[in-house]
């Protein structure tokens, strides 16, 4: 792997101004790389340009300066087959959990042209996936009879029916409760492991990001650009008892200094003393 | 579902249209009695009653007519409505034109514009239809652009993504979502349309309720006036019900107790 599949190399985001005004620096000389099939935790202060970044890689927003690659290919415009969920599940209530899964096969290509002719097999698949995400039984239920990590569960079915290679999870468990979002990430974890699809997650739970991610990349305040990276090697798949380990305690822990330190504006790693105190 | 089979409460709300409007009757026609209102001036229901019975072959008839002139001004609202209704809610740059045009016309009052068209098209069925049209299609414009312009950004973001075409957003999402609004938006734009063709007549007609009533008060029937007030309300509130049947038919997911989304334009 010479080439990572995702490459951001120094990219600088300004949000326009009102008129005359200098507008917002949402991101400054951002550089990060994603291999094929990694799976990638982006993790920082809040306000850090994280979002943004999200919108960057898929191509919604153009860069201000600097270049994205995505599969060796200049970014230009909005990629075509990107999975994306956010934290609001936005699924659309006028159409059966099933449906809404199913949404984005009528979109990419070639699902949409095939659709019609083999929609019974598309129904399997889609009712496949949401088994696979506990939701068996629920495929005619509209979305708001759903509790809200059911309807996650559904928005991450719909980011992954049409087999993307890239992911890209903003915030995806950031509004459930701690023992649905814990169990979301085994849920996740489970379907990453099988499809290894290349995955980037923007999160502030560094729990999270260490539970999920081969690397996490910690983001500087605003304007953000990655300013250290850790490989979490702890074997998979990882567990909730993963999560009382030393190690997992221990880069959790550092990331959490780290984080703290950049929020006050310094350098993420303290100075040579008090690191061999 | 039978009547026996409700709740108390429930009967109690259905029942409630019904009692108010019996109430109002009795101390309508009780207050005409008790003060000696004379019959030229406020006629009492009964009264009222009477007049739509001695008269109810020539109400219908110009019922009928009114009702045609004010359904066919309010489809083509409907159909001009939602056509600009979806050109301003997704381009930004037609809202930028066309809006603050929309609304110095709406403000113009509608009555002041019969005259003129009557120079156009002469008497008649043209212009009240003319009336009706222009009275209701404001509100069926304004609604469907709110629906389309407030669609998540989130939403056409997981869209734009997957490499949707702006088609492609307007039909999975626009219009879906903004189906409650417009189906607010008929409930309102029909009465409105009766407004509008009632006052055309009023001015210009040969034929309809509003010619009616001018031709009553003319002679002094002042309760043939009520009476055809009485049938502009009635037919008024048979076509809101039958529209609130086809919202709920429709848009059953925008109604799931907590709030639909509704905004509404008087006029």
């Amino acid at each position: 792997m010479t080439h990572p599949f995702v490459h951001l190399h120094s990219v600088s985001l300004t949000y326009a101004g009102a008129e005359g005004g200098s507008g917002t620096l949402a991101l400054d000389g951002c550089t990060m790389g994603v291999g094929r099939g990694e799976f990638v935790a982006v993790v920082g202060p809040s306000g850090c340009g994280k979002s943004s970044l999200m919108k960057l890689v898929t191509g919604l927003v153009p860069p201000s300066r600097g270049s994205i690659e995505v599969a060796n290919a200049e970014v230009t415009g909005p990629l075509k087959i990107v999975g994306m969920a956010f934290q609001n599940p936005t699924l659309l209530p006028w159409r059966t959990t099933l449906q809404n899964v199913m949404l984005p096969l009528e979109i990419v290509e070639p699902h949409r042209s095939r659709l019609n002719r083999d929609k019974a097999a598309y129904v399997e698949r889609a009712k496949a996936l949401l088994a696979t995400v506990g939701l068996a039984g629920f495929e005619e239920k509209p979305p708001y009879q759903l509790s809200g990590g059911m309807q996650q569960r559904a928005s991450l079915c719909r980011s992954l029916i049409h087999e993307p290679d890239l992911l890209m999870l903003d915030e995806p468990f950031g509004a459930l409760d701690a023992f649905t979002r814990e169990e979301l990430w085994g849920v996740l974890q489970e379907v990453w492991m099988e499809r290894r699809f290349t995955c980037i997650l923007v999160t502030h739970d560094l729990r999270e990001a260490v539970y999920l991610a081969d690397r996490v990349l910690v983001m500087s305040n605003r304007p953000g650009r990655i300013v250290s990276e850790h490989t979490v090697s702890l074997p998979r798949p990882r567990t909730l008892e993963t999560t009382f380990s030393k190690e997992f305690v221990e880069i959790t822990h550092r990331l959490r200094d780290e984080i703290s330190r950049v929020r006050k504006g310094l350098d993420p790693v303290a100075a040579a003393p008090e690191q061999a105190a | 579902m039978s009547w026996r089979s409700l709740s108390r409460t429930r009967r109690i709300e259905l029942a409630m249209p019904w009692l108010v409007t019996i109430g109002m009757l009795v101390v309508w026609e009780v207050g005409v009695i008790a003060f000696k209102v004379p019959s030229f001036i406020l006629p009492g229901p009964v009264e009222v009653w009477q007049a739509l019975v001695r008269f109810n072959g020539p109400i219908w008839q110009h019922a009928g007519h009114t009702l045609f002139t004010t359904v066919l001004g309010f489809a083509f609202a409907v159909v001009f409505g939602v056509l600009l209704g979806v050109a301003i809610g997704s381009s930004r740059l037609v809202y930028n034109g066309l809006y603050p045009v929309l609304i110095g016309f709406n403000s113009v009052p509608k009555v002041a514009v019969v005259p003129v068209l009557v120079v156009w098209f002469g008497i008649g069925t043209v212009p009240a239809v003319i009336t009706a049209f222009m009275i209701s299609f404001f509100p069926i414009v304004v609604n469907v652009a709110t629906g389309l312009a407030t669609v998540e950004p989130e939403l056409s973001d997981v869209l734009r993504s997957l490499g949707a075409r702006r088609r492609d957003i307007l039909l999975k999402v626009g219009l879906p979502r903004a189906m409650p609004y417009l189906f607010a938006s008929l409930k309102v734009a029909i009465t409105l349309a009766f407004v509008g063709s009632v006052i055309s007549e009023t001015v210009a007609s040969n034929e309809g309720i509003g010619y009616l009533m001018i031709q009553a008060s003319s002679r002094f029937q002042i309760p043939l006036v009520f009476a055809g007030l009485v049938v502009i309300a009635v037919l008024g509130i048979v076509m809101y019900v039958l529209f609130a049947l086809v919202e709920r038919r429709f848009t059953g997911w925008a109604m799931r107790g907590t709030q639909s989304a509704t905004v509404t334009t008087g006029s």
